[in-house]
């Protein structure tokens, strides 16, 4: 079968690769671009490991097709912090122990930072709202809540 | 022989503050390696065979068309594997026998369970691999399947092993029964008991199995060289148990394999067992090229373990003051498809928080067509005492006693004797207890609709085979190499921590590692929240080795007796009194000159950790029941635990926090669906509802520190009770709201819903 | 398997008409993309229709609006006008999954994969929505409520491809709302759906409502004696509960794992007549 051939933005690199009809984002960002912080829990898009940014929005990449990428710009968890600067999110989780294994800490900080790019002051009803696309098992998602009120409080200069 | 080492209490400056974890960076980055994220150079993708059966006999398998196929290169059934003695070991809190493990990993004779694996193939890509499970063909002999508990230990039922007796009756029963064991724990006149009762309540309750409900699948990558090695990288929370499953399953010596434990994306217990490591071996031994199997969440689901469902049945009396006079509990667990509930800690922890004279408790271990059951935090306790914790709530009810008035009456303390074995010392159950009564949550106003529960919880905690090694470095630093997994991030930091603590120095100057099964001699797995208390105790052991060595060092260095050299906040220093001064001496002094003076200087501890100190906790929660729905909300909850010790505080409340969360989930949503031909109907995360972020307010916690006298530290471990007391703290609450005693799990909507309407009828 | 994006709608009207029964269209993907992966659907063809203009975009048309059938759900929540006028749509459009797959998923899809339980489908019938198909044969129309066949079944005929809602005129005092049960908050699949779109005349009596429930029959249903309950009314004590007794009975549920037939039809009523107040309510607000 024919590969498609797909050329793509992701965190600011031009890249390239090849595809299946079949394959999903998710499996073309871990298996052909070698880019593993992005994680399955599901494949049905009912857990948010999976979580990038397309084109600016927030989506499940388990639910795209890679041969869907062509052109578009793509932000994983590898391109959230800026060289050895850590994004507030990132650094407000690790101060709030907000993430235990870590398995579903790259898709809730992809999430967060969607969040806060639309909404830099959110209540906690909000955040919570928002995060409910997001499992997490280990922490009952209470540090998370405050790591992610923290970080906004702190991206709006209080 | 066994290690205990003595609390001393002490001013400390690192244990119990909140320094960052040392793997944190890693983990928000992304650079963290789960199991999933590692690949050899001309990997292959294994795939698992499952029946879609609850149960038949396997009369043939035919992979000679896989075999066929382009791009497979290896492909194993039962014939790969060696037939397996009746033989026990231990696997985390439960006990296996290997007979079942083979079968569990590749079925034999019979498929017991939808999901029960039978075939693997390895081939090219995932395609190819799908497409050779295709091609495999399975002559079934479909069997008639029993699911319920109660159902599978009627005579009669659908049998699964023909030649399991229950074991534990005298004498031997003559038929073969689905009751695998039957296990008793009684002590005192339970008939006397019951007679001086001024109320006795009795209740019978159901609980369905749950998932642990991690969100990293099982993931391991294996790769065997023609010498008979093999390296194997896995998820799990036990590398060195899964070297010895997998060497006895293979045939191998245990040196042999080397594995490597991968970060762990959540485990709860479920991670204990082998599932595909072993046929990953087998698939890269044959196919000369690594394998690598990944589960997806539907074979998560399908084939590894979720807890006992269960048929708990309570009988309580007490004196109208409130004095229990006799308590007994019946537990029937499922089994799974293979013998090994955990019935037996369900047993032990049901009565436990209670002081009392005569009780009885009998479980029984029942083989049902589903899954091999595996722990889930504090394996088998949220389930008894769900019911114990429910009659006790109804009993303090009738009688018009504050429930924590009522436990406080009846409440275990030190010297108090537990009916399956020791004699507690120094615990917190009081603490907690009395601590909830004077939280705000606990007098704060409720509205309409709107109840509060209390419920509490025990867990022994565990201790077992722990090592690791302190190396230090040439510039003063020190490597950390641990043997236990850190499945929760929280350990590697607190390791870190105490070893900073007794040299006295930064906490950033010792680096955490766990090492893979070559590096360390044997580790327990992470289990029986065993984590801190056992690992830390052994740290704390190399760590005064590495003291022991730097004054002996020192005394040669600077040429003085070794009872002039003490050692106190990362230096050497002269003891004081009438000893020999001389210039102290940093620990990066001494490590440079470690090669002139005899060597690296290094400590390490092999140590069987005993005196686990038990956890006690007690839990309030507040709900609101929509009537006309069915539907409960959480409105707010408050953990109240003592953890002898919280060496890292902020993950100390991550523990309190999730099992908690754990528990809410159990009780008002999660249950595993079975249809009326055994298959299994909510595989995945849309119709397995563990609680999403909006469900949830924030949990409260309260940290109690009750020191257990048998760890240097004070800890307890603290990661199981918090899942105990929820589901019957959630029932006890919805009866508080609407007056309605649930019995059944989980209370999701359409139970509760039928319950309000039925007692609404039954008045009018 | 092929992939097509074509850029105009008479090339996707070609792929599609040309593959026999063998294309799937590609919106969002969100249901597609788990129905291939389970195996349940097995396309020879996608037609990726994300590229063609006029599916994506929201137009104001004839007093109404005109919804390009591959907007995203997010692309309309964020539509603030869209909003003002058709809360109820977006209270329906809202509750599809998380945010991540609305960031995806469309109406057009939502409705196409005629899940019974569509979140989004209840509130358009309620709107009299109408939804505009263009195959080979040109171009038609047809009512929501007709046009969902049963579950996973529509009445597209083979190269049909849907392109757009089309919603009517608001007048003023007219408020519609969407309330779905679910056990969870958020994620789940709807055990019962119920939107009430209705019209206040001058002196706040109902002069016009349509009631739909979802996931309580084969497809959603526009149930006419539960709108009947308030047409006439203030939307008073009385009237809810006629309005919630008539949506019960309308009901024609099944047992599943996510729900009881007897537990579905007492809350459909529940779930009509909260939906009814809040309607009502958005009815009352001064426009």
């Amino acid at each position: 079968m024919a590969r498609h051939h797909v050329s793509a933005t992701v965190n600011g690199d031009g890249v390239e690769f090849l595809c299946e009809t079949g394959q999903t984002l998710l499996e073309a960002l871990r298996d052909e671009l070698r880019l593993t912080g992005t994680k399955e829990g599901c494949g049905t898009g009912d857990c948010g490991a999976c979580s990038v940014m397309v084109d600016g929005r927030l989506v499940c990449s388990c639910l795209m097709l890679a041969v869907e990428a062509e052109g578009k710009s793509i932000q994983t968890i590898e391109g959230m912090a800026v060289g050895e600067t850590l994004h507030p999110l990132q650094r407000k989780f690790i101060e709030h122990a907000a993430l235990q294994c870590g398995i579903c800490t790259p898709g809730i900080l992809i999430a967060a930072r969607s969040l806060l790019a639309r909404n830099p002051n959110p209540t906690e009803s909000e955040v919570r709202y928002w995060l409910a696309g997001n499992l997490c098992r280990c922490t009952g998602y209470h540090k998370i809540v405050e790591a992610v009120l923290d970080a906004a409080r702190e991206m709006r200069g209080g | 022989m066994s290690t205990m080492l003595k609390y001393q209490e002490r001013e400390l400056k690192i244990v119990g503050t909140r320094p960052l974890r040392p793997d944190g960076v890693d983990k928000v980055t992304g650079r963290a390696r789960f199991g999933a994220d590692y690949n050899l150079p001309g990997q292959l993708i294994g795939k698992v065979l499952r029946s879609p059966h609850a149960h038949a006999r396997i009369k043939s398998i035919d992979t000679s068309a896989a075999q066929a196929l382009p791009g497979v290169k290896a492909v194993v059934t039962r014939d790969d594997f060696a037939e397996m003695p009746d033989e026990y070991a231990a696997v985390g809190e439960l006990m296996i026998n290997f007979r079942d493990v083979t079968r569990n990993m590749m079925a034999r004779e019979k498929v017991l369970y939808d999901g029960h694996p039978l075939a693997a193939v390895a081939a090219v890509s995932e395609a190819v691999a799908r497409e050779a499970l295709a091609l495999i063909k399975v002559e079934y002999e479909v069997l008639p399947h029993v699911i319920d508990v109660v159902e599978a230990m009627q005579p009669g039922a659908p049998l699964l092993h023909e030649n399991q007796y229950t074991a534990g009756v005298k004498p031997k029963p003559d038929r073969p029964s689905n009751v695998a064991k039957r296990l008793e724990y009684a002590r005192g006149d339970l008939a006397a008991g019951f007679n001086e009762a001024d109320l006795i309540v009795e209740r019978e309750f159901n609980t369905k199995p749950v998932h642990q409900g991690y969100i990293e699948p099982q993931a391991c990558l294996a790769s065997c060289s023609e010498d008979g090695q093999a390296e194997l990288w896995t998820s799990t929370q036990g590398h060195f148990i899964v070297r010895a499953q997998c060497a006895k399953v293979l045939q191998m010596d245990v040196s042999k394999i080397r594995v490597t434990p991968t970060e762990i994306g959540g485990g709860f217990g479920g991670k204990n067992n082998i599932y595909s490591e072993a046929l990953a071996i087998a698939l890269s031994r044959k196919s000369h090229r690594p394998v690598k199997m990944v589960m997806t969440r539907e074979e998560v689901f399908r084939a590894t373990g979720p807890t006992s469902g269960a048929n708990v049945k309570v009988r309580i009396g007490c004196t109208r003051d409130g004095k229990i006079t006799a308590a007994e509990a019946e537990l029937n667990f499922q089994a799974g498809a293979f013998p090994g509930s955990s019935v037996n800690q369900a047993s032990m922890c049901a009565f436990t928080r209670y002081d009392l004279a005569n009780v009885r408790v009998v479980g029984n271990d029942v083989t049902v067509n589903r899954p091999k059951v595996a722990a889930y935090r504090a394996p088998g306790a949220p389930i008894a005492v769900f019911g114990v914790e429910s009659v006790i709530d109804e009993m303090a009810k009738k009688l018009g006693i504050d429930p924590i008035e009522f436990r406080l009456k009846n409440a275990a303390r030190e010297g108090t004797q537990t009916y399956y074995g020791p004699k507690l010392g120094p615990i917190g159950y009081i603490q907690t207890l009395e601590q909830a009564r004077a939280h705000p949550h606990y007098s704060a106003p409720l509205g309409p609709n709107q109840g509060r529960g209390i419920a509490t919880g025990f867990w022994f905690n565990i201790g077992n085979e722990t090592t690791c090694s302190l190396n230090l470095q040439e510039d003063g630093t020190l490597t950390l190499m641990l043997g236990t997994i850190d499945v929760a991030g929280g350990s590697r930091a607190s390791m870190a921590m105490m070893v900073a603590e007794e040299l006295g120095i930064e906490f950033e100057s010792v680096r955490p590692f766990v090492g893979d099964t070559s590096t360390l001699g044997f580790n327990f797995l992470t289990a029986g929240s065993r984590g801190t208390f056992a690992s830390g105790m052994a740290c704390v052991i190399a760590s005064r080795q590495v003291i022991e060595k730097l004054r002996q060092r020192v005394a040669k260095i600077r040429e003085v007796p070794l009872e002039a050299v003490a050692w106190k906040d990362g230096h050497a220093r002269p003891a004081g009194g009438n000893v020999a001064q001389f210039a102290p001496m940093s620990l990066a002094e001494i490590a440079k000159m470690a090669g002139k003076t005899g060597g690296t200087i290094a400590g390490h501890a092999e140590i069987n950790a005993q005196g686990a100190g038990p956890g006690f906790g007690t839990h309030i929660v507040d709900v609101e029941v929509d009537k006309q729905t069915g539907s409960v909300k959480i409105l707010r909850y408050t953990v109240v635990q003592d953890v002898g010790k919280a060496i890292h505080p902020a993950y100390v409340e991550g523990q309190l926090q999730g099992g908690a969360v754990q528990g809410i989930g159990w009780a008002l949503n999660e249950e595993y669906v079975y249809g009326d031909d055994g298959v299994l109907q909510n595989p995945g995360f849309l119709d397995y509802r563990v609680p999403v972020a909006s469900d949830l307010p924030f949990i409260d916690t309260v940290i109690v520190e009750v020191p257990n006298p048998n760890h240097p530290y004070g800890v307890r471990g603290c990661g199981e009770v918090p899942i105990i007391p929820p589901l019957a703290a959630i029932a006890n609450a919805i009866e508080n709201a609407i007056g309605l005693r649930l019995c059944q799990l989980p209370f999701s909507p359409p139970r509760v819903l039928k319950a309000i309407d039925d007692a609404a009828a039954a008045k009018g | 398997m092929r992939y097509e994006a074509p850029k105009t709608l008479e090339q996707a009207i070609a792929l599609l008409s040309g593959a026999n029964g063998q294309a799937r269209v590609l919106a969002g993907g969100t249901d597609l993309l788990i129905q291939m992966r389970s195996g349940r659907a097995e396309p020879e063809l996608l037609v990726d229709i994300k590229a063609i203009p006029e599916m994506r975009s929201i137009v104001a048309e004839t007093g109404g609006y005109r919804v390009g059938a591959a907007v995203t759900c997010m692309e309309l929540i964020e539509n603030e006008a869209f909003a003002q006028a058709w809360p109820g749509i977006v209270d329906g459009v809202r509750l599809i999954g998380s945010i991540q797959v609305k960031g995806r998923a469309t109406m057009g899809g939502n409705l196409c994969n005629a899940s019974p339980a569509a979140d989004s489908v209840p509130a358009l019938i309620a709107a009299g929505a109408v939804v505009c198909i263009v195959g080979a044969q040109g171009r038609r129309e047809a009512l929501i409520e007709e046009f969902v066949a049963g579950p996973g079944k529509t009445t597209l005929a083979n190269g049909e491809l849907v392109v757009s809602f089309l919603l009517p005129r608001r007048g003023p005092h007219s408020g519609d709302a969407y309330l779905r049960f679910t056990p969870r908050t958020e994620m789940d699949i709807a055990v019962v759906g119920a939107a009430v779109n209705l019209t206040l005349d001058d002196t706040g009596v109902c002069s016009r409502a349509r009631v739909s429930l979802g996931a309580v029959a084969e497809r959603a249903l526009l149930v006419p004696e539960a709108a009947a309950a308030l047409i006439g009314t203030r939307v008073d004590e009385a009237a809810l509960k006629r309005l919630a007794a008539a949506a019960s009975a309308a009901c024609r549920p099944i047992d599943d794992k996510r729900g009881t037939k007897d537990f579905r039809i007492k809350v459909a009523g529940v779930m009509a007549q909260r939906a009814a107040e809040i309607a009502t309510e958005r009815a009352r607000r001064p426009s």
